[in-house]
């Protein structure tokens, strides 16, 4: 929760030290200041506490979430490097400043306990995050994916409100646990009938949550959205937005509505197999690895609503494995899109497709091993974390007695199956083709973040306990 | 609880149908118009019909909560026109048009 504090005012520090002439404290003052936060975000572990009057509130489980999160930041800051270089990012200190505040936006969403602070939180997160994708001002493509997003977003949030207008109308409270008593009781007196204004408000506040997640069929923005924004953001769109996102939603649905679970479950069901063929079947048929990203985000989206469906005492542990796993695997996966299109670009023909990774292997072997192990634990294949989250996720849904759910479970194994597919098409063009050498250069910090990355992804394959046991 | 008369002269439904039709059209406006700006505008009805069953439905059960939730969502709203401005004046100066069937870049 202090954290919540700490970062704000880590944001207006950093906008201050954008004053300073050296540049190069940046980077390693944000790092600082978000490995501080995520000192204190545990201060709070181990007892449950309301804070400002029942608005936000504090247990183990919202930690674990920050935490993730958080770590996911930290990741992302340290690979932001190129920041200052030219005269378009003449302001780095802003655009850390701005990350900052949108982490802490996204606390808030895995924080809350009323309403209001979903909602404020939802916003701090989405307005940092129309600003990052619009970043890069003179680039069409960047500004198109901003204002894709800001309607998209801002659409999704007004449906979001009107659902919470409308359960407020029927439970007269915004505490999601107040809502969830006003549920039980309803259903207690009705006989599991709701009135018809509770029902709506609980639809439009699922679908308002399920554009920003991005499931299907409210996915059209991303792949847009994704594919303009530069490179970095995306990266931190699809960890840390994506995370909480899916932890905000499991909040209220597990908190407020378990009661309503008739009217919502079978729809997530469908929705979330949509999801999950969607995601996958087009992935396979992009031709730019990071429009493949951003389906394979989507994708992941599918596999995380599973556990967030399956109502299981497990679901807490395996949900926040499985966006670790994601989170880490994908940002080593963008870092290393982002070294090789800089140095594409830097030679004259920018290329985000495949084929820029064409010769990776004999260009960088290193980076080809950490793109490598990255697009395994994507799909999924054992030895890697990603093996294990879909593990326990696909374990959680085998639990689920109901018919649906076996047939949910049946599709989400054949599309993993079809992951494996497009997720080896990278590993393929650096390995066996052959491209022309541009040299690559990375710098100490960002070797030793994909080190990271690549040795966690590596050792959460072998050992998931370690990690798994601490959720 | 006891809800002064003056307000209980138009029932609550009254209110909620308003504020649906409202929501409505706002939904319409999204997904027909083409000028980002009238989208955007849609996008403000959407969240003042919001604003209007919040205030209609905190009188009604005389609690103030509601009422609060009404000012985050008018200031949250005017930051988030700010960014929205700036990203649509953005796009006018690059390509002199806010016509969102132009912005087609984007294609798989």
């Amino acid at each position: 929760m202090n954290a919540i504090i700490a970062l704000s005012l880590f944001g207006i520090s950093s906008l201050f030290l954008g004053f300073l002439n050296n540049r190069k404290i940046l980077l390693p003052a944000t790092l600082i200041f978000i490995l501080i936060a995520l000192g204190l975000n545990f201060a709070d572990w181990n007892h449950e506490y309301f804070w400002f009057n029942g608005m936000l509130k504090t247990d183990n489980l919202s930690i674990n979430f920050s935490t993730v999160i958080l770590v996911a930041a930290l990741l992302v800051v340290a690979i932001s490097r190129h920041f200052g270089d030219d005269e378009e990012h003449s302001h780095p200190a802003e655009y850390y400043a701005i990350m900052l505040f949108s982490v802490v936006g996204a606390i808030m969403m895995v924080t809350y306990e009323n309403l209001i602070m979903l909602f404020v939180g939802l916003e701090i997160l989405s307005v940092s995050m129309y600003v990052l994708t619009g970043s890069d001002k003179r680039n069409l493509r960047s500004n198109e994916a901003a204002l894709k997003y800001f309607l998209m977003g801002s659409f999704a949030t007004g449906i979001l409100l009107f659902g919470v207008a409308l359960v407020y109308g029927a439970t007269g409270s915004f505490q999601i646990h107040g809502i969830g008593a006003a549920v039980n009781e309803a259903k207690a007196q009705m006989g599991g009938q709701y009135g018809p204004i509770l029902m709506a408000g609980t639809i439009l506040i699922m679908v308002g949550l399920l554009f920003k997640i991005s499931a299907a069929p409210f996915h059209f923005w991303t792949p847009d959205v994704y594919d303009g924004a530069p490179t970095i953001f995306t990266a931190f769109m699809s960890t840390v937005v994506k995370t909480a996102g899916v932890a905000a939603t499991y909040r209220l649905l597990s908190t407020s509505f378990p009661g309503m679970y008739g009217l919502w479950g079978n729809p997530l069901v469908y929705i979330t197999g949509l999801t999950l063929i969607i995601g996958n079947i087009t992935a396979v048929y992009q031709q730019s690895f990071k429009r493949m990203l951003a389906y394979s985000s989507i994708s992941h989206a599918g596999y995380l609503l599973i556990t967030v469906l399956a109502k299981r005492p497990e679901t807490n542990s395996s949900i926040l494995f499985y966006s670790l796993a994601y989170s880490i695997a994908t940002i080593s996966a963008f870092a290393v899109l982002i070294v090789v299109s800089e140095a594409k670009a830097k030679a004259g023909k920018a290329d985000e497709s495949f084929d820029a990774l064409n010769g990776l292997a004999k260009n960088n072997p290193f980076l080809a091993f950490v793109l490598t192990v990255s697009m395994l634990s994507l799909a999924g294949i054992p030895l890697t974390a990603g093996f294990f989250g879909k593990f326990f996720i696909f374990t959680d849904a085998f639990a689920n007695p109901s018919i649906l759910f076996k047939g949910l479970l049946v599709i989400a194994i054949l599309m993993s199956a079809i992951g494996i597919y497009y997720y080896f098409k990278p590993i393929i063009a650096a390995y066996m083709r052959n491209g022309d050498t541009e040299k690559i250069e990375i710098s100490p910090i960002y070797k030793y973040t994909l080190i990271l990355t690549t040795a966690l992804t590596i050792i959460l394959g072998i050992a998931p306990d370690l990690v798994k046991k601490l959720f | 609880m006891q809800i002064p008369d003056i307000i209980r002269q138009i029932p609550l439904n009254y209110y909620i149908w308003f504020s649906t039709a409202l929501f409505c059209i706002g939904i319409i406006g999204v997904l027909t118009r083409r000028n980002a700006i009238i989208i955007f505008m849609s996008v403000e009805l959407m969240l003042n019909s919001v604003n209007l069953l919040l205030a209609a439905f905190s009188s009604y059960k005389s609690d103030p909560s509601g009422q609060i939730f009404v000012f985050f969502i008018m200031a949250v709203a005017a930051a988030e026109v700010a960014v929205g401005l700036a990203i649509i004046v953005m796009i006018y100066r690059n390509i002199q048009t806010i016509d969102v069937g132009l912005l087609n870049k984007l294609k798989w």
